[in-house]
């Protein structure tokens, strides 16, 4: 298994090798073959029918904008029939980076906690509470969001931020003006609490790989938890812990409904979080609908279209890292 | 296995029935904002007459794509299609119900209808250029309130929307400097100010932010008791929001049915008329007699039987001298 996962490059004479013997024997086999083959290739179809309909849709503004000149232009005016993706790409960016950043430390110390700290009794309902964070619809955080995080950012965090760090000099320019909870800061907190819960689950199964021989002989050695897990647990599971940060961020750049109420849906690049700003979902969520004319339509579906190839390299990037990673660690 | 038969048995028979009556099912798709009423129309018409009326609130750009498509019945939209549009999809166009924008307020000590404001004072507040409450322009109008030395919170919108579309054309046509910096639309590109997603969005945060101002639908406004502002009319009254000043503003409104009853009804002219009021608009195919026959009795119908029920969902019916100019359109064009 190793080998085809690890990318020998006689993967397709090992699978034939494999297969051959059976199908002969067995034609529920081949059947079964063939339909995990058929399963698999929908998924492609699917994807490259979602990109055909996506490049169609997006024609009529890919051909009067161009390419760099969508990318690269802030002005988003229904009104003028002027659209360009910086500034819903700009929001894209920062929220996803900031909720990142407040979300992996958490995850990953929850998943120590389970893994190596808790007493057995609380790994349970810790481990079921925190996948239970990921049932929730992204709807209801968002109301969530409207109706009581943004009242509490408003009052009391982002003034309390504006006092502290808002005095020092690089800082100031990240919290100034008004806050209105309404901003790329309660943005980015309510998606970091929604993508918790991905990585830790998958961090907290990675960490669970670590065989118990290789720990308790670091024990017997006189290391600490926290060495254990500085020296042993992390460098053992890291690759999965990565696959969990990459899955929680494909889950924030496309996340839609939790922020479409918290962010404003300004179309504007501002260097202070506590100014509205615009995803690529949010102007989808907020205006597809009543998008009236052709051109608008289309810079929406050219937007997705973005989003799309975003998405896309975000991954390719994750997995050479991965099989990067898995060499150097396999060696 | 005896209940499972059963099951199945009642199963068999509900989609027979289904099936049956599909040919009397009308479909239609559109706009959002009249979607209660459509609906509450429908049930009524649907015990009156057995025929249903399946209406999917997608919004107004997907329900002009759609008939223009010819994929439902009718379409709805909350703003008028121009009669080139009309002509170049072969298109009619009516008006149905209406409603209206009201500006609501959060300033300590103002209540409901105390407020008093005009087009340039709204225009400027959401241009930017008055910024405090008590600038000598809203003080002059207001000399009874006292008004706090406090930055105007602006909030509009986030989301495309016929209110939108309705507001920003008020201000368009009675401030030239909104016509040229930002103009009107289903969403604009906002010079200031921030914004909630939907009626309850927007409601939300003028609630919380203290001297705001916001514009949301007459309905909410009313049913979630907001402190709505008077307007001053174009014929230079102060008026508040309400059935009577909508109903005014409907009446003097010029519906033309040569021009497919394009009209955005705001500024309307009458002496009591409330500025910024809308009808929502169906939209038909012209080729297609049979089924545009169909809508238009529903219509028809409920321009007879459906005024009460519109009013309980704070909704504004037409006055009856439309629903006339109406009725002819629809005979003229051969589908009444």
């Amino acid at each position: 298994m190793r080998e085809w996962a690890g990318g020998s490059r006689t993967w397709p004479i090992d699978i034939l090798t494999n297969m051959a013997p059976s199908t002969k024997k067995n034609p529920i086999d081949l059947l079964f073959a063939v339909l995990t083959a058929v399963s698999s290739f929908s998924i492609i179809l699917l994807i490259a029918g979602i990109l055909i309909v996506l490049v169609f849709e997006s024609s009529l503004a890919i051909h009067k904008f161009g390419v760099f000149n969508f990318i690269f232009t802030i002005d988003w005016d229904p009104v003028r029939k002027i659209f360009g993706a910086a500034s819903a790409l700009y929001g894209t960016m920062v929220t996803t980076v900031l909720s990142m950043l407040m979300a992996i430390p958490v995850a990953v110390g929850i998943a120590v906690f389970i893994t190596e700290i808790a007493p057995s009794f609380l790994k349970g309902p810790i481990g079921v509470t925190i996948e239970l964070l990921a049932a929730i619809p992204s709807i209801i955080y968002g109301m969530w969001g409207l109706f009581t995080l943004a009242p509490i950012m408003s009052n009391t965090i982002e003034p309390a931020l504006q006092a502290t760090l808002g005095k020092l000099p690089v800082f100031s320019i990240l919290f100034k003006g008004t806050p209105m909870g309404i901003d790329l800061l309660t943005a980015s907190v309510i998606l970091s609490i929604m993508i918790v819960p991905f990585t830790a689950s998958i961090s907290r199964d990675a960490f669970n790989l670590t065989p118990e021989v290789v720990k308790e002989s670091a024990y017997a050695l006189g290391a600490t938890k926290w060495e254990v897990v500085k020296n042993v647990v992390i460098p053992y599971s890291k690759l999965g812990v990565f696959g969990g940060v990459v899955l929680s961020m494909g889950r924030a750049i496309g996340e839609t409904m939790a922020v479409a109420f918290v962010l404003g849906n300004n179309h504007q690049i501002t260097s202070s979080l506590l100014n509205a700003a615009a995803t690529i979902t949010v102007s989808l969520a907020n205006e597809f609908t009543e998008a009236d004319s052709d051109i608008y339509l289309s810079s929406l579906f050219y937007l997705a279209l973005v989003l799309f190839v975003l998405s896309f390299i975000t991954l390719f990037i994750a997995k050479l890292f991965l099989i990067r990673a898995e060499r150097k660690y396999s060696r | 296995m005896k209940t499972v038969f059963k099951i199945g048995l009642v199963l068999a028979f509900v989609l027979a029935g289904v099936s049956a009556q599909a040919a009397e099912t009308i479909n239609g798709a559109g706009a959002s904002f009249p979607y209660p009423v459509y609906s509450a129309w429908a049930y009524n018409y649907h015990k009156a007459t057995g025929i249903q009326l399946n209406y999917q609130s997608i919004g107004s750009g997907g329900g002009i794509r759609q008939i223009t498509n010819r994929t439902v019945e009718f379409g709805a939209s909350d703003a008028p299609q121009t009669p080139e549009f009309l002509k170049k999809n072969n298109l009619l166009q009516f008006p149905a119900v209406m409603g209206g924008v009201v500006l609501v307020v959060n300033i300590k000590g103002v209540k409901a209808g105390q407020m008093h404001l005009d087009a340039d004072a709204v225009c400027k507040i959401y241009l930017g250029e008055i910024t405090y409450w008590d600038d000598a322009k809203i003080k002059s109008m207001n000399p009874k309130l006292t008004l706090p030395h406090k930055m105007i919170t602006v909030v509009h919108r986030s989301d495309g929307s016929g209110t939108t579309a309705i507001f920003t054309t008020y201000l368009s046509q009675a401030c030239s400097a909104w016509n040229d910096k930002v103009g009107h639309g289903t969403s604009v590109k906002w010079p200031l100010g921030i914004g909630g997603k939907g009626n309850e969005g927007v409601a939300n945060y003028v609630r919380r932010s203290g001297n705001s101002i916001g514009y949301v639908e007459f309905a909410y406004a009313k049913q979630n008791k907001l402190a709505y502002t008077l307007l001053k009319n174009p014929a230079g009254r102060f008026v508040a929001p309400n059935f009577k000043t909508f109903e005014d503003a409907a009446a003097t409104g010029d519906f033309e049915p040569g021009k497919d009853f394009y009209l955005w009804l705001v500024n309307a002219k009458g002496e009591n008329a409330w500025p910024i009021a809308g009808a929502t608009f169906i939209l038909l195919a012209k080729e297609k007699k049979e089924a545009d026959m169909k809508t238009v009795k529903f219509y028809d119908w409920a321009f007879k039987h459906g005024d009460k029920k519109a009013k309980e969902l704070v909704y504004i019916p037409l006055p009856e001298s439309l629903k006339n100019k109406i009725r002819a359109y629809w005979k003229a064009h051969g589908i009444y």
